[in-house]
């Protein structure tokens, strides 16, 4: 573990150095997932464990070697805003974990076995130390139970993987809103949510962030309410009355003083806010009054300024309509908002980059890299299933969110995704839009080479799937008698 | 010999390609000038659109061109040709061609780029090609370089705007641009700067894309048909080609002539349009060509396109022989692997039998027997219907085996032939249920002939086919080849799909009764009287020891648990808890006071209840067990056996639920009245709080939005108070409470909906509010926000809705079937898109998933190359019971 840090941080300041200009958020990671030295890892705590933002609980629960590595990266991008704290510490592993860990490896020799699984063992035997005599027969039992366990060669597992997430697609509802984790927030769920992660949408229906603050700023009241106000988007007509004066060509905001006191406004700031609109000029008249007068007086440009100051924002961050702070137990205060900018977010101070989430896939991929929307795709659709009480196993909802980001940029499933792209000119024809695909494919003079599932279909042939995959030929010799 | 026959040749790939003029007429068997297609004594004519060197339809006829007949080896038809006056422009290409003109110089015919550009194009699309991406933008970048170019670099010539006028008209610098001069101009783009707007040299040149010559297809394509008058109608494409030639002939004659410029223009365009029509009928700009009718033609795209398309119809979709259809119905005593398959079907399809050596005596007496079998309609006897023989040059005979007859072909039936056999028990069959939505929609069931004309299966089958047996009708096919039937057997037999691939559980468990049944066999310590007992085990044809008994009054009494435990294997310890379980705050687990904590050790059952967390499809942990350390054979058995203790049990005891299984005593009902009172107090008191503006708003919500949520809570909280009440005073010797609370049918919910309150009604989540204006229904005061007025159905379905109450109920039953319908539509599509986007991918063996064509996608298959249906609800390996098992060694 200690090896890997420096490392870690030597790595996290170059990009920035490097590209200072553009985009200093986007970090181009590399587009083959994880598993390098070790192939076999966790399911189904991975997305949790892989995105260190989200629900985790109060502390990391065991970090790990490669996954603290992948953890990491994601969290990288961050670098850049000045008061950042530093990640949070992956708890060095006790020595007793580590020593069985070496034991355990001894045994397995040259076979492997999933990280947690030796996670769990560790775990139990340390529990139990009567075990550590046993070590050796529970691992070797392990590794048997395991290789049962593993998938065959050639199984088709796209087709199954999709037929386990479509399946249950019939028995979701279509009821759009409902409350998800806060009562006081709609978010759209089921069957509409599903498609929508699928859809790979540039923006969700109902833009929704769990916002985490840190240190002092998740245990003290106030310091949450600050945040949210810098968060929550404020217009000029929700704290102020704005009156138009048609004898003598003026506007005047009367300040709403007991609003601006709760969301932390001056009244100086609105006065700049306000004298930032072109060919008017504004003046403060009492302590509460801001009176705006024309460079042109006219009837028309009265009204079009009323309309503009109607709508300017003084205050917050752009498609954050509303937000909630409440206080959840064993973490102190938490912010929830209805809207999403995830980068203007994490640029906060205050604000826990780790662990902030938000439901726009895009803007996840944008903001901290294709391997962290990998992630959140996964997360999303496996809680909206699991809400709706449909038990999908996660290597299914994985397959399709790797092949939604295969390629290093987030895809949709479909024909302007992933199925727009195939190689194959029959397997596209078939599925939408055929006879566009067919004249391009012959203007650019394609070639299909008759590999996937789609095209041998229609040729004929067996498709190179499963048994069909398998190309075994018995000679026919003479029958012995 | 005949082994050389059945060498199957395999399609290596296909290439696209478009066809240059000179190929269409090098193709071409004919040129046709003719405008009709059979003269008045009914013959075609010659270069005509029926001309019989284009194939021919008629049976009996040869081609004129290859000399074959109709049929399967017959004449496939051959293409002619349309030798077009004028040319024009393919609609399917004009974006294509926009692009070139835009792209290239008018004048010299090259690339409106410089050199340099040129070099960095080239190098950009080379990448792109390597590394598998998408060129497409890189083709709008240059057009979009091009256009930006005021002259040509190379020739000086002034570069006009290009627009297209859709669909298929040109205009340069708002000049309109003829397809002549289009061709002329796209002829002029040199072979090197072709790849730059998208177009591979080796399959296609620009200029092609205006058409010059029109292929014609065979007559095989269109074929026409005789109506019962007589009549003969001719196919769409027919039609079309007509209307093509026709004009085509008229341009012709006056171009030649010499007419006036207006009249050939006039006549070109519309040559155009009746082309652009045959390609594609449903180009966005022009009216549809109709029939006489007024029914749009279906020509060329449309017989591609689309759901009914041939894509998607013919070529993905294929039809099939040995199938059958009919109406499913329930055979408890069947096992879950088999399948009842009505005589009439049976006797209908047919499974080849090679001869061999080691089965012609069999064979042999099969074939004798069909005499009496003919003769001896009733009994089912399998026949056999064909006899074929290949004779020495290949040819195949096929001999109809008759009473007559079968004795002496049995004779000469020779090892090498093929019989075709009606059905008989045991044989291989694959079932399915549409909408086939996973793979366990399609399983391997062993057939067992049966009277009657259902198909008949299991009752534990019906979750994975999702079937009921409302009038459901299921398909049957049958498996022709040896090969196909040993993968079927291993890996499509019901019992290899107990497990789901979806989570790693069971999908095939008791339902419904078979749940009741053990739930009435184990619950409260019940014992059976010996006799009892014995015929509860004889219904399942026990023959071992006799369970565990003892003595009380001098009768013999047996557990009703230690009956279930001789369905258990000698090495099953597991506990859990009941589906019944009461889920107390403290739970006491081994010493559970309700008896709802199962525990069995060795094969035997010490505590608890069987209820649908044992036994249950979905859920059940005993079978789940049994499968996983038995094998699927075993778990097979354990079904069966217990679907037929179930019934056995449940039978014994006796079983019915009728409506005074709702009934709940008159105190009771007063309890529920005054708990709706109260809450109707409550609802008031909001709703006077509301108005009067003391309602505290919650967070983030208006006040009105606070008044609905909580006159909602209140409401929810009814509901519950009175099923609370309601389930007081139903006990467990209520059939219903005891299905409930087993978990085979229902809920408690529906039970207190039945005997309490059936509750608020809701539509989009909300307390129903649209009607009238202000109000939902007349019957209430404008503006009142009340209870009863906003869908609140106080009375029970026992006690029956008022009016009002009954049409807000309506209300809320609606929108569950509009969403029923827009679900199953939408969820559809979403998996028909999933499983295009999924289906080619693999597992290697080196356990990467990879697409078919090479490109990876995970690198061990869910990170740990852990199979979900093998997987423990997900978990690879279930620690805990490996270190218990490893303490006890």
């Amino acid at each position: 573990m200690a090896a890997k840090k420096p490392a870690k941080q030597k790595k996290t300041k170059k990009p920035v150095a490097k590209k200072p200009t553009k985009a200093p958020f986007v970090k181009k990671i590399p587009q083959k997932k994880i598993i390098k030295k070790e192939p076999v890892k966790k399911q189904k705590m991975k997305p949790v464990e892989k995105k260190p933002k989200k629900t985790k609980e109060d502390k990391p629960v065991q970090k790990t070697k490669p996954s603290g590595k992948q953890t990491k990266k994601e969290k990288e991008p961050v670098k850049e805003i000045k008061m950042v704290p530093p990640p949070p510490k992956a708890p060095e592993e006790p020595d007793e974990h580590k020593k069985i860990r070496a034991q355990i490896h001894k045994i397995l020799k040259n076979n492997t076995l999933p990280y947690n699984i030796i996670n769990e063992i560790i775990k139990r035997v340390v529990k139990d130390k009567k075990l550590e005599s046993k070590l050796g027969r529970i691992v070797e039992k392990t590794m048997v139970a395991y290789q049962k366990t593993c998938i065959d060669p050639t199984e088709a597992c796209g087709m199954v993987g999709a037929q386990s997430i479509g399946e249950p697609g019939t028995q979701m509802t279509m009821r759009t809103f409902h409350y998800a984790g806060v009562a006081e927030i709609n978010v759209t769920l089921g069957l509409p949510r599903l498609i929508e992660i699928v859809d790979a949408r540039s923006s969700p229906s109902t833009p929704m962030m769990n916002i985490y603050l840190r240190d002092e700023y998740r245990i003290n009241p106030d310091l949450a309410k600050e945040i949210a106000n810098q968060i929550e988007i404020t217009r000029l007509v929700d704290v102020a009355d704005i009156e138009m004066d048609l004898t003598n060509m003026t506007i005047a905001i009367k300040l709403n003083t007991k609003t601006i006191e709760k969301k932390g406004i001056t009244a100086d700031e609105i006065l700049n806010s306000v004298s930032s609109i072109k060919k008017t000029s504004a003046k403060k008249e009492k302590e509460t009054t801001i009176k705006i007068n024309l460079d042109e007086p006219g009837y028309k440009q009265l009204q079009n300024v009323s309309e503009t100051l109607k709508t300017l924002k003084i205050k917050g961050i752009d498609g954050i309509k509303r937000v909630i702070i409440r206080k959840e137990p064993n973490e102190g205060y938490v912010i929830y908002s209805e809207g999403s900018n995830l980068k203007k977010v994490l640029e906060i101070e205050g604000v826990d980059p780790y662990r902030t989430t938000t439901n726009d896939i895009h803007a996840v991929g944008r903001e901290l890299g294709i391997e962290a929307a990998r992630n959140m795709i996964i997360q999303e659709a496996y809680n909206t299933l699991s809400e709706q009480g449909l038990n999908v196993d996660m290597r299914h909802i994985m397959l399709v969110a790797d092949v939604m980001t295969a390629d290093g940029t987030v895809r949709a499933i479909g024909r302007h995704g992933v199925s727009g792209e195939k190689s194959s000119v029959l397997s596209r024809a078939a599925f939408e839009i055929t006879v566009n695909h067919l004249l391009l494919a012959s203007q650019r003079g394609e070639t299909d080479g008759l590999n996937g599932v789609a095209e041998n279909i229609i040729v004929g042939q067996p498709v190179s799937l499963g048994t069909g995959a398998v190309k075994l030929v018995m000679s026919h010799g003479k029958k012995k008698t | 010999m005949e082994r050389l026959q059945n060498v199957t040749k395999k399609i290596g790939k296909l290439e696209f390609a478009l066809l240059s003029p000179n190929e269409i007429r090098k193709m071409s068997a004919t040129k046709v000038i003719t405008a009709d297609t059979y003269d008045d004594d009914g013959f075609p004519i010659t270069m005509g659109l029926m001309d019989p060197k284009l194939g021919i339809i008629e049976p009996g006829l040869r081609c004129k061109t290859c000399g074959l007949k109709v049929g399967k080896n017959g004449c496939p038809g051959h293409f002619g040709h349309i030798d077009l006056a004028m040319p024009v422009v393919h609609v399917g290409f004009v974006k294509t061609i926009r692009n070139s003109l835009r792209a290239t110089c008018r004048a010299c015919g090259r690339i409106l780029l410089t050199d340099n550009q040129i070099k960095e194009y080239k190098e950009l699309i080379e990448k792109h090609r390597k590394e598998g991406r998408d060129t497409a933008y890189i083709f709008k970048n240059i057009v979009s370089d091009c256009k930006s170019s005021e002259k040509c670099s190379r020739c000086t010539r002034e570069i006009g705007k290009i627009e297209l006028d859709k669909p298929t008209s040109f205009r340069e610098k708002g000049k309109k641009l003829t397809p002549s001069e289009i061709r002329e101009w796209l002829e002029k783009i040199p072979d090197s700067d072709i790849p730059f707007i998208d177009i591979n040299i080796t399959a296609a040149r620009p200029e092609w894309m205006v058409l010059t010559v029109l292929p014609v297809p065979p007559v095989t394509v269109r074929p026409s048909v005789t109506l019962e008058s007589g009549e003969r109608s001719e196919d769409d494409l027919t039609h079309k080609l007509v209307d093509v030639i026709r004009i085509n002939q008229r341009l012709q004659e006056n171009r030649d002539a010499g007419a006036p410029q207006l009249i050939v223009e006039d006549l070109w365009e519309l040559l155009q349009y009746h082309i652009t029509t045959y390609l594609d009928n449903q180009t966005s700009g022009i009216p549809p060509a109709r029939h006489r009718s007024g029914r749009p033609l279906k020509t060329l795209a449309q017989r591609l396109k689309g759901k009914e398309g041939r894509f998607r119809s013919n070529l993905s979709g294929k039809r099939v022989n040995f199938s059958a259809r009919t109406v499913i119905s329930p055979d408890p005593n069947l096992s879950i692997n088999e399948l009842g398959v009505p005589i009439e079907i049976a006797r209908e399809l047919t499974v080849p039998v090679r001869i061999t050596q080691y089965n012609i005596d069999w064979c042999k007496q099969l074939i004798k027997d069909t005499a009496i079998a003919i003769k001896h309609e009733e009994t089912y006897i399998p026949q056999v219907n064909y006899v074929k023989r290949y004779r020495e040059n290949g040819i195949e005979q096929r001999i109809k085996i008759t009473d007559k007859n079968a004795e002496e072909v049995a004779e000469k039936l020779e090892v090498g032939s093929i019989m075709e056999r009606q059905l008989m028990n045991g044989d291989i069959g694959l079932f399915n249920r549409q909408p086939s939505l996973h793979r366990m929609s399609m399983m391997a069931h062993r057939i067992k002939i049966v009277t009657k004309k259902t198909f008949r299966f299991n009752l534990s089958v019906c979750p994975p086919y999702n079937a009921d047996y409302d009038g459901d009708e299921m398909n049957l096919h049958l498996l022709q080849g040896e090969e196909a039937k040993a993968e079927a057997e291993i890996l499509m037999k019901v019992q290899e799909n107990i497990l789901s691939p979806r989570f790693g559980g069971i999908i095939i468990g008791g339902i419904h009764d078979h749940i009741s049944g053990c739930f009435l066999l184990t619950y409260k310590d019940k014992q059976f009287s010996k006799e009892d007992a014995s015929q509860i085990l004889s219904a399942i044809g026990y023959t071992a020891k006799f369970p565990d008994n003892h003595e009380e009054n001098g009768k013999t009494y047996v557990y009703g648990r230690d009956i279930f435990s001789v369905l258990l294997p000698k090495d099953l310890s597991i506990e859990f808890k009941a589906k019944a379980c009461f889920h107390c705050d403290t739970c006491k687990a081994p010493n559970c006071p309700y008896n709802t904590y199962v525990i069995v050790k060795k094969g035997k059952m010490l505590k608890g209840i069987i209820d649908e967390n044992a036994i249950g499809a979905f859920k059940g942990k005993i079978l789940d067990r049994i499968i996983r350390d038995h094998g699927s054979d075993a778990g097979r058995e354990f079904i069966d056996t217990v679907t037929k203790m179930a019934i056995a049990s449940i039978t014994k005891y006796g079983f019915t639920t009728s409506i005074d299984d709702e009934d709940i005593p008159e105190q009771a009902k007063q309890q529920i009245h005054e708990g709706l009172e109260k809450a109707q107090k409550k609802i008031n008191d909001l709703i006077t709080a509301y108005e009067h503006n003391e309602l505290e708003s919650l967070p983030g919500r208006s006040l009105e939005e606070t008044l609905e949520m909580e006159i909602m809570r209140v409401t929810g909280r009814t509901r519950d108070m009175a099923g609370e009440i309601a389930s007081r005073h139903l006990g467990l010797n209520n059939s219903a409470v005891i299905m409930a609370k087993s978990g085979a049918r229902g809920s408690m919910l529906n039970l207190s909906q039945m005997s309490g309150c059936v509750g608020q009604q809701a539509v989009r989540g909300e307390r129903i509010s649209r009607g009238y204006q202000q109000r939902t229904l007349p019957h209430f005061k404008r503006g009142d926000l009340g209870a009863s007025a906003k869908g609140f159905v106080a009375s029970s379905y026992k006690s029956g809705l008022t009016p009002t109450e009954y049409f807000f109920h309506s209300m809320g039953g609606r929108e569950g079937l509009v969403d029923t319908a827009v679900r199953t539509s939408r969820s559809g599509y979403m998996q028909r898109r999933l499983v295009n986007a999924l289906e080619d991918l693999k597992v290697e063996s080196d356990g990467t998933v990879r697409h078919t064509s090479g490109e990876i996608i995970q690198f061990m298959y869910g990170e740990d190359g852990v199979d979900p249906a093998r997987s423990l609800n997900g978990d690879a390996v279930d620690i805990d019971r490996i270190i218990t098992e490893v303490k006890e060694e």
